[in-house]
Protein backbone atom coordinates (compact mmCIF):
# COMPACT_ATOMS: atom_id res chain seq x y z
CA UNK A 1 0.00 0.00 0.00
CA UNK A 2 1.49 3.30 -1.11
CA UNK A 3 1.67 6.19 1.29
CA UNK A 4 -0.22 9.41 0.69
CA UNK A 5 0.86 12.96 1.45
CA UNK A 6 -1.34 15.21 3.65
CA UNK A 7 -2.44 16.94 0.44
CA UNK A 8 -3.77 13.81 -1.26
CA UNK A 9 -7.46 14.67 -0.82
CA UNK A 10 -7.06 18.26 -2.03
CA UNK A 11 -5.26 17.02 -5.12
CA UNK A 12 -7.76 14.27 -5.78
CA UNK A 13 -10.60 16.79 -5.61
CA UNK A 14 -8.81 19.05 -8.08
CA UNK A 15 -8.73 16.24 -10.64
CA UNK A 16 -5.20 14.90 -10.25
CA UNK A 17 -4.26 11.52 -11.67
CA UNK A 18 -2.04 9.50 -9.41
CA UNK A 19 0.84 7.10 -9.94
CA UNK A 20 3.01 5.05 -7.66
CA UNK A 21 6.51 6.50 -7.17
CA UNK A 22 9.10 5.60 -4.54
CA UNK A 23 6.48 3.98 -2.31
CA UNK A 24 4.09 6.93 -2.55
CA UNK A 25 0.87 7.60 -4.40
CA UNK A 26 1.58 10.94 -6.05
CA UNK A 27 -0.11 13.18 -8.61
CA UNK A 28 1.43 12.57 -12.04
CA UNK A 29 -0.60 15.38 -13.59
CA UNK A 30 -3.58 17.64 -12.99
CA UNK A 31 -4.37 18.64 -16.56
CA UNK A 32 -1.73 17.56 -19.00
CA UNK A 33 2.02 17.06 -18.64
CA UNK A 34 3.02 19.34 -21.54
CA UNK A 35 0.74 22.17 -20.40
CA UNK A 36 2.08 21.88 -16.84
CA UNK A 37 5.66 21.85 -18.15
CA UNK A 38 5.04 25.11 -20.01
CA UNK A 39 3.36 26.69 -16.99
CA UNK A 40 6.60 26.21 -15.02
CA UNK A 41 8.78 27.54 -17.86
CA UNK A 42 6.64 30.65 -18.44
CA UNK A 43 4.71 31.37 -15.20
CA UNK A 44 4.86 29.28 -12.04
CA UNK A 45 3.99 25.75 -11.01
CA UNK A 46 3.22 24.42 -7.54
CA UNK A 47 4.37 20.90 -6.67
CA UNK A 48 3.64 18.76 -3.64
CA UNK A 49 6.96 17.04 -2.98
CA UNK A 50 6.18 15.84 0.53
CA UNK A 51 7.42 12.39 -0.44
CA UNK A 52 10.99 13.69 -0.17
CA UNK A 53 12.71 12.49 3.01
CA UNK A 54 14.24 14.69 5.70
CA UNK A 55 16.95 13.40 8.00
CA UNK A 56 18.36 15.63 10.71
CA UNK A 57 21.90 15.34 12.04
CA UNK A 58 22.67 17.26 15.22
CA UNK A 59 25.50 17.31 17.74
CA UNK A 60 28.93 18.67 18.35
CA UNK A 61 30.51 16.57 15.57
CA UNK A 62 27.68 16.97 13.02
CA UNK A 63 29.72 18.64 10.27
CA UNK A 64 32.81 16.49 10.63
CA UNK A 65 30.78 13.31 10.92
CA UNK A 66 28.65 13.97 7.85
CA UNK A 67 31.65 15.11 5.86
CA UNK A 68 33.06 11.60 6.18
CA UNK A 69 29.93 10.29 4.37
CA UNK A 70 29.69 12.74 1.47
CA UNK A 71 31.85 13.57 -1.54
CA UNK A 72 31.19 17.33 -1.41
CA UNK A 73 32.46 19.46 1.49
CA UNK A 74 29.95 20.75 4.06
CA UNK A 75 32.73 22.16 6.27
CA UNK A 76 33.40 24.96 3.76
CA UNK A 77 29.76 26.09 3.67
CA UNK A 78 28.45 28.93 5.89
CA UNK A 79 25.29 28.58 7.97
CA UNK A 80 22.17 29.45 5.96
CA UNK A 81 23.49 27.79 2.83
CA UNK A 82 22.57 24.56 1.10
CA UNK A 83 24.97 22.06 -0.39
CA UNK A 84 24.22 19.41 -3.01
CA UNK A 85 26.22 16.22 -2.56
CA UNK A 86 26.34 12.58 -3.53
CA UNK A 87 26.70 10.01 -0.73
CA UNK A 88 28.94 7.20 -1.99
CA UNK A 89 29.75 3.63 -1.14
CA UNK A 90 33.36 2.54 -0.64
CA UNK A 91 33.52 1.55 -4.35
CA UNK A 92 32.48 5.05 -5.46
CA UNK A 93 28.93 4.25 -6.58
CA UNK A 94 26.04 6.23 -5.17
CA UNK A 95 23.87 5.62 -2.09
CA UNK A 96 21.88 8.77 -2.82
CA UNK A 97 22.19 12.38 -3.93
CA UNK A 98 20.99 14.86 -1.36
CA UNK A 99 20.64 18.48 -0.31
CA UNK A 100 22.19 19.50 3.01
CA UNK A 101 20.73 22.52 4.82
CA UNK A 102 23.36 23.91 7.17
CA UNK A 103 21.61 25.54 10.14
CA UNK A 104 24.81 25.70 12.16
CA UNK A 105 28.00 23.71 12.76
CA UNK A 106 25.88 21.47 14.99
CA UNK A 107 22.65 21.17 13.04
CA UNK A 108 22.18 19.84 9.51
CA UNK A 109 19.04 18.84 7.65
CA UNK A 110 19.42 16.34 4.82
CA UNK A 111 16.75 16.24 2.11
CA UNK A 112 16.87 12.85 0.44
CA UNK A 113 15.09 10.99 -2.35
CA UNK A 114 11.77 9.45 -1.28
CA UNK A 115 12.60 5.92 -2.33
CA UNK A 116 15.95 6.09 -0.55
CA UNK A 117 14.84 7.55 2.76
CA UNK A 118 14.95 4.35 4.75
CA UNK A 119 18.12 3.10 3.07
CA UNK A 120 19.86 6.44 3.73
CA UNK A 121 18.72 6.51 7.33
CA UNK A 122 20.14 3.02 7.89
CA UNK A 123 23.33 3.76 5.96
CA UNK A 124 24.00 6.97 7.86
CA UNK A 125 23.36 5.33 11.24
CA UNK A 126 25.62 2.41 10.39
CA UNK A 127 28.50 4.59 9.15
CA UNK A 128 28.41 7.78 11.16
CA UNK A 129 30.75 8.23 14.13
CA UNK A 130 31.29 10.86 16.81
CA UNK A 131 28.99 12.90 19.00
CA UNK A 132 25.92 13.10 16.74
CA UNK A 133 22.26 12.28 16.74
CA UNK A 134 20.50 11.09 13.56
CA UNK A 135 16.75 11.52 13.31
CA UNK A 136 14.42 10.70 10.42
CA UNK A 137 11.90 13.57 10.39
CA UNK A 138 10.32 12.73 7.03
CA UNK A 139 6.80 12.24 8.39
CA UNK A 140 6.85 15.62 10.08
CA UNK A 141 7.46 17.78 7.02
CA UNK A 142 5.23 18.78 4.16
CA UNK A 143 7.33 20.02 1.27
CA UNK A 144 6.05 22.15 -1.59
CA UNK A 145 7.98 23.58 -4.53
CA UNK A 146 6.99 26.76 -6.34
CA UNK A 147 8.97 27.01 -9.55
CA UNK A 148 9.02 29.42 -12.47
CA UNK A 149 9.64 33.08 -13.37
CA UNK A 150 6.64 34.28 -11.32
CA UNK A 151 7.60 32.32 -8.19
CA UNK A 152 9.47 35.19 -6.54
CA UNK A 153 6.59 37.67 -6.87
CA UNK A 154 4.07 35.13 -5.62
CA UNK A 155 6.13 34.36 -2.52
CA UNK A 156 6.64 38.10 -1.87
CA UNK A 157 2.90 38.65 -2.00
CA UNK A 158 2.16 36.13 0.75
CA UNK A 159 4.90 37.04 3.23
CA UNK A 160 3.48 38.15 6.57
CA UNK A 161 6.18 40.76 6.98
CA UNK A 162 8.56 42.38 4.54
CA UNK A 163 11.80 40.42 4.45
CA UNK A 164 14.50 39.72 1.94
CA UNK A 165 14.09 36.39 0.15
CA UNK A 166 16.95 33.90 0.29
CA UNK A 167 19.39 33.88 -2.62
CA UNK A 168 20.28 30.87 -4.75
CA UNK A 169 20.88 27.74 -2.63
CA UNK A 170 20.21 29.68 0.58
CA UNK A 171 17.38 29.26 3.05
CA UNK A 172 15.70 31.11 5.89
CA UNK A 173 12.73 30.76 8.15
CA UNK A 174 9.89 33.07 7.14
CA UNK A 175 6.29 33.58 8.12
CA UNK A 176 3.77 33.41 5.30
CA UNK A 177 0.01 32.94 5.23
CA UNK A 178 0.21 32.90 9.02
CA UNK A 179 2.58 29.93 9.08
CA UNK A 180 6.23 29.47 9.87
CA UNK A 181 7.91 28.01 6.81
CA UNK A 182 11.46 27.06 5.97
CA UNK A 183 11.98 28.70 2.59
CA UNK A 184 14.87 27.81 0.29
CA UNK A 185 15.83 28.99 -3.18
CA UNK A 186 16.17 25.55 -4.67
CA UNK A 187 14.32 23.33 -7.09
CA UNK A 188 14.41 20.60 -9.67
CA UNK A 189 13.17 22.27 -12.82
CA UNK A 190 15.93 24.55 -14.13
CA UNK A 191 13.84 27.62 -13.27
CA UNK A 192 14.20 30.15 -10.49
CA UNK A 193 12.02 29.07 -7.61
CA UNK A 194 11.58 27.98 -4.05
CA UNK A 195 11.02 24.97 -1.90
CA UNK A 196 8.90 25.36 1.21
CA UNK A 197 9.10 23.09 4.25
CA UNK A 198 6.21 23.09 6.66
CA UNK A 199 6.91 21.57 10.07
CA UNK A 200 3.68 19.72 10.84
CA UNK A 201 4.01 19.59 14.65
CA UNK A 202 3.72 23.42 14.67
CA UNK A 203 0.24 24.37 15.82
CA UNK A 204 -0.10 26.90 12.98
CA UNK A 205 0.89 24.38 10.27
CA UNK A 206 -1.95 23.83 7.80
CA UNK A 207 -0.82 22.16 4.56
CA UNK A 208 -4.11 22.77 2.74
CA UNK A 209 -4.07 26.45 3.67
CA UNK A 210 -0.52 26.74 2.36
CA UNK A 211 -1.33 24.89 -0.88
CA UNK A 212 -4.55 26.80 -1.58
CA UNK A 213 -3.07 30.10 -0.40
CA UNK A 214 -0.23 29.93 -2.91
CA UNK A 215 -2.61 28.96 -5.72
CA UNK A 216 -4.94 31.86 -4.81
CA UNK A 217 -2.11 34.36 -4.52
CA UNK A 218 -0.71 33.35 -7.87
CA UNK A 219 -3.98 33.07 -9.76
CA UNK A 220 -3.50 36.31 -11.71
CA UNK A 221 0.06 35.31 -12.52
CA UNK A 222 -1.04 32.01 -14.02
CA UNK A 223 0.15 29.64 -11.30
CA UNK A 224 -1.09 26.06 -11.56
CA UNK A 225 -0.53 22.80 -9.70
CA UNK A 226 2.02 20.59 -11.46
CA UNK A 227 2.52 16.85 -11.12
CA UNK A 228 5.36 14.41 -11.18
CA UNK A 229 5.15 13.93 -14.96
CA UNK A 230 6.23 17.50 -15.71
CA UNK A 231 8.72 17.42 -12.82
CA UNK A 232 10.47 14.69 -14.77
CA UNK A 233 10.41 16.44 -18.18
CA UNK A 234 11.55 19.70 -16.56
CA UNK A 235 14.50 18.15 -14.76
CA UNK A 236 15.44 16.17 -17.87
CA UNK A 237 15.60 19.34 -20.00
CA UNK A 238 17.79 20.94 -17.33
CA UNK A 239 19.87 17.69 -17.28
CA UNK A 240 19.46 17.30 -13.52
CA UNK A 241 20.16 13.72 -12.46
CA UNK A 242 17.45 11.45 -11.07
CA UNK A 243 18.50 8.74 -8.65
CA UNK A 244 17.81 5.31 -10.12
CA UNK A 245 18.51 6.67 -13.61
CA UNK A 246 21.65 8.83 -13.90
CA UNK A 247 22.89 7.87 -10.43
CA UNK A 248 22.62 4.49 -8.75
CA UNK A 249 24.40 1.81 -6.80
CA UNK A 250 26.04 0.96 -10.13
CA UNK A 251 27.11 4.46 -11.28
CA UNK A 252 29.70 6.84 -9.83
CA UNK A 253 29.07 10.58 -9.63
CA UNK A 254 32.08 11.12 -11.90
CA UNK A 255 30.52 8.98 -14.61
CA UNK A 256 27.32 11.02 -14.23
CA UNK A 257 29.26 14.24 -14.90
CA UNK A 258 29.10 15.49 -11.30
CA UNK A 259 32.82 16.07 -10.84
CA UNK A 260 32.32 19.49 -9.23
CA UNK A 261 30.50 17.77 -6.36
CA UNK A 262 33.35 15.31 -5.78
CA UNK A 263 36.13 16.96 -3.76
CA UNK A 264 39.60 15.49 -3.55
CA UNK A 265 41.11 18.26 -1.39
CA UNK A 266 39.24 17.31 1.76
CA UNK A 267 39.74 14.73 4.53
CA UNK A 268 39.03 11.10 3.86
CA UNK A 269 35.43 10.10 3.13
CA UNK A 270 33.70 6.90 2.09
CA UNK A 271 34.38 6.34 -1.61
CA UNK A 272 37.23 8.85 -1.88
CA UNK A 273 39.88 6.26 -2.72
CA UNK A 274 37.77 4.66 -5.44
CA UNK A 275 36.80 8.02 -6.95
CA UNK A 276 40.41 9.19 -6.84
CA UNK A 277 41.43 6.03 -8.72
CA UNK A 278 38.77 6.73 -11.35
CA UNK A 279 40.16 10.23 -11.82
CA UNK A 280 43.71 8.91 -12.11
CA UNK A 281 42.93 6.06 -14.47
CA UNK A 282 40.32 7.89 -16.51
CA UNK A 283 36.63 7.11 -16.70
CA UNK A 284 35.40 4.04 -18.56
CA UNK A 285 32.01 5.56 -19.30
CA UNK A 286 30.30 8.91 -19.34
CA UNK A 287 26.84 10.46 -19.44
CA UNK A 288 25.88 12.18 -22.72
CA UNK A 289 22.93 14.14 -24.00
CA UNK A 290 21.35 13.17 -27.30
CA UNK A 291 18.52 14.23 -29.58
CA UNK A 292 16.63 11.89 -31.86
CA UNK A 293 17.10 12.31 -35.60
CA UNK A 294 14.74 9.50 -36.58
CA UNK A 295 11.21 9.27 -35.26
CA UNK A 296 10.77 7.46 -31.98
CA UNK A 297 10.84 8.13 -28.27
CA UNK A 298 13.87 6.98 -26.29
CA UNK A 299 13.10 5.52 -22.87
CA UNK A 300 15.06 4.42 -19.82
CA UNK A 301 16.94 1.16 -20.44
CA UNK A 302 16.95 1.22 -24.25
CA UNK A 303 20.24 0.04 -25.76
CA UNK A 304 22.56 2.45 -27.56
CA UNK A 305 24.51 1.25 -30.59
CA UNK A 306 27.52 2.81 -32.29
CA UNK A 307 29.32 1.35 -35.30
CA UNK A 308 27.34 -1.86 -34.91
CA UNK A 309 28.09 -2.60 -31.26
CA UNK A 310 26.22 -1.86 -28.06
CA UNK A 311 27.99 0.95 -26.22
CA UNK A 312 25.56 1.67 -23.41
CA UNK A 313 21.99 2.53 -22.57
CA UNK A 314 19.51 5.36 -22.18
CA UNK A 315 19.20 6.47 -18.54
CA UNK A 316 16.31 8.91 -19.12
CA UNK A 317 14.51 9.92 -22.28
CA UNK A 318 11.35 11.24 -23.78
CA UNK A 319 9.80 14.35 -25.19
CA UNK A 320 11.71 17.55 -24.38
CA UNK A 321 8.70 19.88 -24.48
CA UNK A 322 10.50 23.26 -24.63
CA UNK A 323 12.63 22.08 -27.55
CA UNK A 324 9.76 20.12 -29.06
CA UNK A 325 12.22 17.30 -29.74
CA UNK A 326 12.72 13.80 -28.45
CA UNK A 327 15.94 13.16 -26.60
CA UNK A 328 17.54 12.06 -23.42
CA UNK A 329 20.59 11.07 -21.45
CA UNK A 330 22.69 7.99 -22.12
CA UNK A 331 25.52 6.34 -20.21
CA UNK A 332 28.06 5.25 -22.81
CA UNK A 333 31.20 3.07 -22.52
CA UNK A 334 33.39 5.69 -24.19
CA UNK A 335 34.39 8.90 -22.42
CA UNK A 336 35.76 10.58 -25.54
CA UNK A 337 32.76 11.00 -27.82
CA UNK A 338 32.07 14.44 -29.28
CA UNK A 339 28.91 16.46 -29.81
CA UNK A 340 27.53 15.85 -33.27
CA UNK A 341 28.53 12.18 -33.37
CA UNK A 342 25.80 9.79 -34.43
CA UNK A 343 24.48 6.99 -32.24
CA UNK A 344 21.54 4.65 -32.63
CA UNK A 345 18.87 3.97 -30.02
CA UNK A 346 17.19 0.57 -30.20
CA UNK A 347 13.47 1.25 -29.92
CA UNK A 348 11.43 -1.97 -29.90
CA UNK A 349 14.04 -3.72 -32.02
CA UNK A 350 14.40 -0.85 -34.49
CA UNK A 351 17.63 1.14 -34.68
CA UNK A 352 16.78 4.84 -34.64
CA UNK A 353 19.36 7.51 -35.38
CA UNK A 354 20.23 10.12 -32.75
CA UNK A 355 22.97 12.71 -32.38
CA UNK A 356 25.03 13.68 -29.34
CA UNK A 357 24.36 17.26 -28.16
CA UNK A 358 25.76 19.48 -25.42
CA UNK A 359 24.02 19.52 -22.03
CA UNK A 360 21.83 20.89 -20.65
CA UNK A 361 19.06 20.82 -23.25
CA UNK A 362 17.56 23.86 -21.53
CA UNK A 363 19.76 26.59 -20.06
CA UNK A 364 18.93 27.00 -16.39
CA UNK A 365 17.32 30.30 -15.41
CA UNK A 366 18.58 30.44 -11.83
CA UNK A 367 18.81 33.85 -10.14
CA UNK A 368 22.27 33.86 -8.62
CA UNK B 1 -16.14 10.08 -21.33
CA UNK B 2 -17.68 9.30 -24.70
CA UNK B 3 -18.57 5.73 -25.60
CA UNK B 4 -19.96 5.54 -29.10
CA UNK B 5 -22.83 3.30 -30.13
CA UNK B 6 -22.33 1.01 -33.09
CA UNK B 7 -18.75 0.07 -32.17
CA UNK B 8 -17.17 -2.97 -30.58
CA UNK B 9 -14.76 -2.51 -27.66
CA UNK B 10 -11.99 -4.43 -25.89
CA UNK B 11 -10.93 -4.58 -22.26
CA UNK B 12 -7.67 -2.93 -23.39
CA UNK B 13 -9.65 0.20 -24.38
CA UNK B 14 -9.64 -0.22 -28.15
CA UNK B 15 -12.63 0.28 -30.41
CA UNK B 16 -13.51 -1.59 -33.60
CA UNK B 17 -15.77 -0.31 -36.36
CA UNK B 18 -16.83 -2.97 -38.84
CA UNK B 19 -17.59 -2.15 -42.47
CA UNK B 20 -18.10 -5.37 -44.43
CA UNK B 21 -14.92 -7.39 -43.89
CA UNK B 22 -12.92 -4.30 -42.90
CA UNK B 23 -12.33 -3.49 -39.24
CA UNK B 24 -11.18 0.00 -38.27
CA UNK B 25 -9.22 -0.09 -35.02
CA UNK B 26 -8.48 2.80 -32.67
CA UNK B 27 -8.26 3.63 -28.98
CA UNK B 28 -11.16 4.88 -26.91
CA UNK B 29 -11.84 8.29 -25.40
CA UNK B 30 -11.20 6.73 -22.00
CA UNK B 31 -7.79 5.46 -23.19
CA UNK B 32 -6.65 8.79 -24.65
CA UNK B 33 -7.78 10.60 -21.53
CA UNK B 34 -5.89 8.20 -19.24
CA UNK B 35 -2.73 8.44 -21.35
CA UNK B 36 -2.71 12.23 -21.59
CA UNK B 37 -0.91 14.00 -24.43
CA UNK B 38 -0.05 11.48 -27.11
CA UNK B 39 3.30 12.35 -28.65
CA UNK B 40 4.09 9.36 -30.84
CA UNK B 41 2.19 6.63 -32.65
CA UNK B 42 3.82 3.57 -34.15
CA UNK B 43 1.70 2.03 -36.90
CA UNK B 44 1.88 -1.51 -38.32
CA UNK B 45 3.10 -2.20 -41.84
CA UNK B 46 0.51 -2.62 -44.50
CA UNK B 47 0.17 -6.23 -45.55
CA UNK B 48 1.12 -7.58 -42.15
CA UNK B 49 -1.00 -10.49 -40.93
CA UNK B 50 -1.89 -10.20 -37.26
CA UNK B 51 -3.41 -12.76 -34.94
CA UNK B 52 -5.85 -11.59 -32.32
CA UNK B 53 -3.95 -10.04 -29.36
CA UNK B 54 -0.73 -9.56 -31.34
CA UNK B 55 0.82 -6.09 -31.05
CA UNK B 56 -0.71 -3.89 -33.73
CA UNK B 57 1.08 -0.69 -32.81
CA UNK B 58 2.26 1.55 -30.01
CA UNK B 59 0.86 4.75 -28.61
CA UNK B 60 3.26 6.84 -26.54
CA UNK B 61 2.28 9.55 -24.13
CA UNK B 62 4.83 11.85 -22.48
CA UNK B 63 5.09 9.38 -19.64
CA UNK B 64 5.06 5.93 -21.23
CA UNK B 65 4.66 3.66 -24.23
CA UNK B 66 1.52 1.51 -24.46
CA UNK B 67 1.12 -1.44 -26.80
CA UNK B 68 -2.07 -1.58 -28.82
CA UNK B 69 -3.25 -5.11 -29.58
CA UNK B 70 -5.14 -6.48 -32.55
CA UNK B 71 -8.71 -6.93 -31.27
CA UNK B 72 -9.35 -9.59 -33.94
CA UNK B 73 -7.20 -11.52 -36.41
CA UNK B 74 -6.70 -9.94 -39.81
CA UNK B 75 -4.39 -8.40 -42.36
CA UNK B 76 -3.42 -4.74 -42.19
CA UNK B 77 -4.81 -3.17 -45.35
CA UNK B 78 -4.54 0.49 -44.39
CA UNK B 79 -2.93 2.63 -41.72
CA UNK B 80 -3.74 6.19 -40.67
CA UNK B 81 -0.60 7.95 -41.86
CA UNK B 82 -1.81 11.30 -40.51
CA UNK B 83 -1.02 10.06 -37.00
CA UNK B 84 2.71 9.89 -37.77
CA UNK B 85 2.95 13.67 -38.00
CA UNK B 86 0.00 14.53 -35.76
CA UNK B 87 -0.28 11.96 -32.99
CA UNK B 88 -2.36 14.45 -30.96
CA UNK B 89 -5.28 13.80 -33.35
CA UNK B 90 -6.04 10.79 -31.15
CA UNK B 91 -6.49 13.10 -28.16
CA UNK B 92 -8.66 15.46 -30.18
CA UNK B 93 -11.04 12.89 -31.65
CA UNK B 94 -10.25 9.31 -30.71
CA UNK B 95 -13.19 7.78 -32.60
CA UNK B 96 -12.41 9.58 -35.88
CA UNK B 97 -8.75 8.67 -35.85
CA UNK B 98 -8.35 4.96 -36.35
CA UNK B 99 -4.84 3.50 -36.26
CA UNK B 100 -5.25 0.73 -38.81
CA UNK B 101 -7.78 -1.16 -40.89
CA UNK B 102 -7.75 -4.95 -40.69
CA UNK B 103 -9.27 -7.13 -43.35
CA UNK B 104 -10.73 -10.14 -41.56
CA UNK B 105 -12.39 -13.47 -42.31
CA UNK B 106 -13.42 -14.84 -38.95
CA UNK B 107 -16.58 -13.05 -37.87
CA UNK B 108 -16.81 -15.24 -34.76
CA UNK B 109 -14.05 -13.25 -33.10
CA UNK B 110 -16.33 -10.21 -33.08
CA UNK B 111 -18.57 -12.04 -30.61
CA UNK B 112 -15.76 -12.01 -28.09
CA UNK B 113 -15.61 -8.20 -28.11
CA UNK B 114 -17.54 -5.94 -25.74
CA UNK B 115 -20.71 -4.03 -26.53
CA UNK B 116 -20.85 -0.28 -25.67
CA UNK B 117 -22.85 -1.14 -22.53
CA UNK B 118 -20.36 -3.80 -21.44
CA UNK B 119 -17.48 -1.43 -22.09
CA UNK B 120 -19.13 1.32 -20.08
CA UNK B 121 -19.50 -1.14 -17.22
CA UNK B 122 -15.78 -1.95 -17.49
CA UNK B 123 -14.64 1.68 -17.38
CA UNK B 124 -16.83 2.35 -14.36
CA UNK B 125 -14.99 -0.39 -12.51
CA UNK B 126 -11.55 1.14 -13.15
Amino acid sequence: MDRKTPLYEVQKNSGARFISFGGWELPVSYTDIITEHQVVRTKAGLFDVSHMGEIQITGKDAVKALNRLISNDIAQVPAGKILYSPICYENGTVVDDILIYKFSEEELLLVVNAGNTQKDDEWIRSQITGDVKVENLSDKYVQLALQGPEAEDIIKSILDEDTELPGFFRFKEVSLLGMKVLLSRTGYTGEDGFELYLWLPNSCADPEKLWNGILDAGKDKGVAPVGLGARDTLRLEAALPLYGHELSEDISPLEAGLKIFVKMNKDDYIGKAALSRQLDQGLKRKLYGFEMVDRGIPRNGYDVIMDGSRIGYVTSGGLLPTLNKNGGLALLDNPDLKDGETIEIVIRGRKCKAVLVPLPFYKKKYKK
Amino acid sequence: MEIREGLYYTKDHEWVRVEGNRAYVGITDYAQDSLGSIVYVELPEEGKALSKDEVLGVVESVKAASDIFAPISGTVVEVNEALADNPELINESPYENYMAVLSFENKDELNELLSPAQYEELTKGE
